[in-house]
């Protein structure tokens, strides 16, 4: 009778915060679906839990998915599933907060739900049981999950959570009047809140969706997401949590800007997170300092969506690398874009600590696929690019790479090979030595909902295999180049699930259930993914309907299909989105706003937002010698 | 440029500090991996000036002396730090209590004397709860397995599959009477360092071997002291030394004010 690593479950983690239960009125529980190594570095999680646990009167604790042994454990002696905080079950708690960066999590919702004692099915709850909310960037279409979610939070949670808490405290003031399904609608009557039951969805015979409408009056025809506009103004994680128990990110992290505009059209992530706002050099510097003594970390991540970006990088880096000079001290830059001045910044961010690998993503092989995603990257910049690195000492470059691309033929992937050999020719030249190397990186691609990829066919995972495995021939049997190049690649079939869940309805919530019934959980993880477990799920599930799994993926849309998000409002204009859609067949490219006019992608408009960047001409606070 | 790391600028150690400290309540699930991450933030956050090894990967030089596996509680494990500035050990301590959480304490720190610290210590002392079983049956059981010579158990090692001789190391074993909440037995054992190590667990596989002794919980183990077993079969403190040498010593001279 043991469990693996039983420390993930215990808490006690730094800077966790253990609240007493009766002199607080409203209960978060929050929880990443995933494994506590996974889920307790998440950035979201973590700003959340730190902007509940300082209101007055609020409990926020912290759930993760369990591992396979300890839920039966669970199971046999009816233990139900806990927080790690305090270890109280989370079916007590008023509101169950989940965030999901990423699809795969769905199965672990329900097996928690399930652990907990709470019904799966919002239609089966009671007043007993908490609200049940999403959020995360897969919150921008949460029909799969439709049935079995309350709510669903889009955009920046810090001041959701805030403005949730309150309405939540006041219905509980008054009595809970109504029952849930009154918390419900005043809490859709926000405006940025999606509740489901509120929405009814009709369908033609052919299997398309008919229309999506409120069937209540006051509910808001659409949800918009929430956008938060003063990064300065919270500058969370201020005391990240650290762990007793090795996580997959041992760092302290800070955002230093939100937002993407480069218009990378495969990228979800840049189209739901627009404007830029960048965070101020001096919120930074304080906010590194704070958190690196709070924590004790070694390493620093200045996180993005693409951090070489923020307008005073430059002065940011090396004003960091000066402060913590002979400290054994790293910063880190998760995303970088193909730049020679990011040699640069990388060279300043290893000053004082260890040197890991430069990364960077052409994410398309050829010229031409650049040019369909709009990933503005010559042959020549990364050349360039990597040259720089190799002459200055770095020996390994890490490339990522996207297969199964909008048009993509067998030739734009091979071309990946071409690359990767003038990449490794030009790290001979420039470093004079041969122990130098490369690493290329690649996946199949997901169309998301919410990007000008949205109608677009995904390629099935057959012919994503065999692209893959030309290009690993082609390399490996390279006799001057090959022994260089390393290749590391992830098979086509779980991208296809990700594709199902990613533009699905709320029919496809059925296969998720039918799933994790027939035992489906972590599936993010290969050893526990089954993909014959979702193909069977899903020809059990959708038997009677018009749509099978190729419906929902490998088929292309057209302009006027009606998409189960269509009421869930990015701010991103359709038209606009159908045009770049468009424009990306015939390789037009689109410039970034931040440097040029705007060209009307219609979120500041809708979302009353703008893009805020600097410079500000300001420093790092200077500190105080220790 | 500058790819090598500049052989100066790695500061040197000029003090070697001794700590013993204790793994306590719901810790005791830490694995020594864990302890380890923690306590290498905890001194940086306690801002003790450890020194770094030179490299393209600096580690902290700390060096850890047989740690309790996981699940264990310690009221004896230690550890050396090496420092680039000389510090007061009891500042140390306090500090590093500080900003370790509740359940890792640090009960002593002391300057480093001479002499090996893992030289000092080839014994433990544990005590063993066992919940739900009878006194007497404990009792009865640890005859039997005194009465071997020998008593082979198996364990799942790294290298695979082995048979260890739970007996051997076994210096005393006991049950200790009326301790502790009624229905539990608690065992008392002093257990020799061998290799490979013998664990208070495969002490209870031996007892189950010659008794069909068989406890319906886990156990819950506890180490209470490590040092070298002298002749007198004492446990001897492995920091006593130290300690005695600084007592010895002129303090005025030895321990500056402040670090």
């Amino acid at each position: 009778m043991s469990v693996s690593k039983p420390v993930q479950y215990v808490g006690g983690e730094l800077n966790s915060v253990v609240k007493d239960w009766a002199s607080c009125d409203v209960r978060w529980c929050l929880m990443y679906p995933d494994a506590y190594e996974v889920g307790l570095p998440n950035q979201g999680v973590q700003i959340l839990y730190e902007v509940l646990g300082e209101l007055d009167g609020v409990l926020v604790e912290r759930t993760y998915s369990v591992w396979p042994d300890l839920e039966a454990l669970m199971r046999e002696h009816r233990i139900p599933q806990f927080t790690v905080d305090a270890h109280r079950p989370v079916g007590a708690f008023d509101i169950f907060g989940i965030s999901f960066s990423t699809e795969l999590g769905y199965t672990n919702m329900l097996n928690a739900l399930d652990l907990a004692g709470i019904p799966i099915e919002s239609a089966d709850r009671t007043d007993d049981h908490p609200i049940v909310i999403a959020g995360g960037h897969a919150a921008f279409n949460p029909e799969p999950i439709a049935d079995f979610i309350d709510a669903a939070v889009l955009g920046d949670g810090e001041e959701a959570v805030v403005a949730i808490s309150a309405v939540v405290r006041e219905w509980k003031k008054e009595g809970c009047p109504g029952g849930r399904n009154e918390l419900l609608f005043r809490l859709a009557c926000t405006g940025n809140i999606y509740v489901p039951r509120f929405y009814d969805v009709t369908y033609r015979a052919d299997g398309h969706i008919d229309s999506v409408a409120p069937n209540r009056v006051g509910i808001p025809a659409r949800v918009s997401k929430h956008t938060l506009m003063d990064l300065d103004a919270w500058p969370y994680p201020k005391k990240p949590l650290v762990p007793l128990a090795e996580t997959v990110h041992e760092r302290f992290s800070v955002e230093i800007f939100r937002g993407c505009t480069r218009g990378c059209r495969f990228c979800q992530a840049g189209m739901i997170t627009r404007p830029v706002r960048e965070r101020s050099i001096d919120t930074i510097g304080a906010m590194v300092d704070a958190g690196l003594k709070a924590s004790g970390f070694q390493e620093v991540g200045l996180l993005s969506l693409s951090s070489a970006d923020h307008s005073e990088i430059g002065p940011i880096a090396k004003q960091l690398a000066d402060r913590y000079e002979g400290t054994n001290t790293s910063l880190s830059l998760p995303s970088t874009r193909v730049d020679a001045f990011n040699v640069d910044l990388a060279n300043e961010f290893s000053r004082n600590g260890r040197r890991s690998g430069l990364t960077f993503a052409p994410e398309g092989g050829s010229e031409r696929m650049r040019k369909v995603i709009n990933k503005m990257v010559t042959e020549e910049d990364l050349i360039r690019t990597v040259t720089t690195a190799y002459a200055q000492g770095w020996r390994r470059v890490k490339l990522y790479f996207m297969c199964g691309l909008p048009t993509e033929t067998d030739d734009d992937v091979l071309q990946i090979a071409d690359l990767a050999r003038k990449v490794i020719q030009a790290g001979r030249t420039a470093s004079g030595s041969r122990d130098i190397g490369c690493t290329v990186s690649i996946g199949g691609f997901v169309p998301k909902p919410h990007t000008p990829f949205q109608w677009a066919a995904q390629l099935d995972h057959a012919t994503t295999d065999s692209r893959l495995l030309k290009l690993r021939d082609t390399i490996r049997t390279d006799r001057q180049y090959g022994k260089a190049i390393g290749f590391r690649y992830h098979d086509g079939k779980p991208g296809i699930v990700e594709g199902l869940l990613s533009r699905g309805d709320r029919r496809v919530g059925r296969v998720i259930k039918e799933v994790w019934r027939s035992g489906g959980r972590f599936d993010g993880w290969s050893e526990h993914f089954s993909y014959d477990r979702w193909m069977n799920a899903a020809t059990t599930a959708l038997a009677d309907e018009p749509v099978d799994v190729d419906w929902y993926t490998t088929r292309e849309r057209d302009r006027a299909e009606v998409l189960p998000w269509d009421h869930l409002d990015s701010g991103l204009d359709k038209d606009w989105l159908w045009q770049d859609w468009q424009d990306s067949l015939s390789d037009v490219e689109v410039d970034d706003c931040r440097w040029t006019p705007c060209f009307d992608c219609g979120v500041c408009d809708t979302m009353g937002t703008d893009i805020q960047v600097g410079p500000t001409g300001r420093t790092l606070l200077p500190l105080t010698v220790v | 440029m500058a790819r090598q790391p500049d052989a100066r600028e790695v500061a040197l150690a000029v003090q070697k500090l001794r700590v013993h400290f204790a793994k306590r309540g719901r810790l005791r699930f830490t694995s020594h991996r864990d302890f380890q991450r923690v306590f290498e933030r905890a001194i940086r956050r306690a801002e003790i000036p450890v020194a770094y090894s030179a490299g393209f990967s600096p580690h902290p030089k700390i060096s850890y002396v047989g740690a309790a596996s996981t699940g264990a509680a310690s009221e004896a494990e230690y550890l050396e730090i090496s420092v680039t500035r000389v510090c007061d050990p009891e500042r140390v301590r306090a500090e590093l209590d500080a900003a370790l959480p509740p359940g890792f304490d640090i009960i002593e720190v002391v300057e480093a004397r001479g002499g090996s610290l893992p030289d000092r210590i080839d014994t433990s002392h544990w005590q063993v709860t066992l919940t739900g079983v009878d006194p007497e049956d404990a009792a009865r059981a640890v005859k039997l397995f005194l009465q071997e010579e020998s008593i082979p158990v198996e364990r799942v090692l790294k290298d695979g599959r082995r048979t260890l001789d739970a007996r051997l190391p076994v210096v005393t074993l006991g049950v200790v009477e009326d301790l502790g909440p009624t229905g539990c037995a608690i065992l008392d054992m002093v257990v020799r360092h061998l290799t490979p190590a013998v664990r208070p667990d495969d002490v209870l596989a031996g007892l189950r071997q010659v008794s069909d002794l068989a406890p319906p919980l886990p156990p819950v183990v506890k180490r209470l002291a490590q040092g070298h077993l002298d002749e007198s079969g004492r446990l001897a403190d492995p920091l006593a030394p130290d300690r005695d040498a600084a007592a010895g010593a002129d303090p005025a001279a030895e321990i500056p004010a402040t670090r």
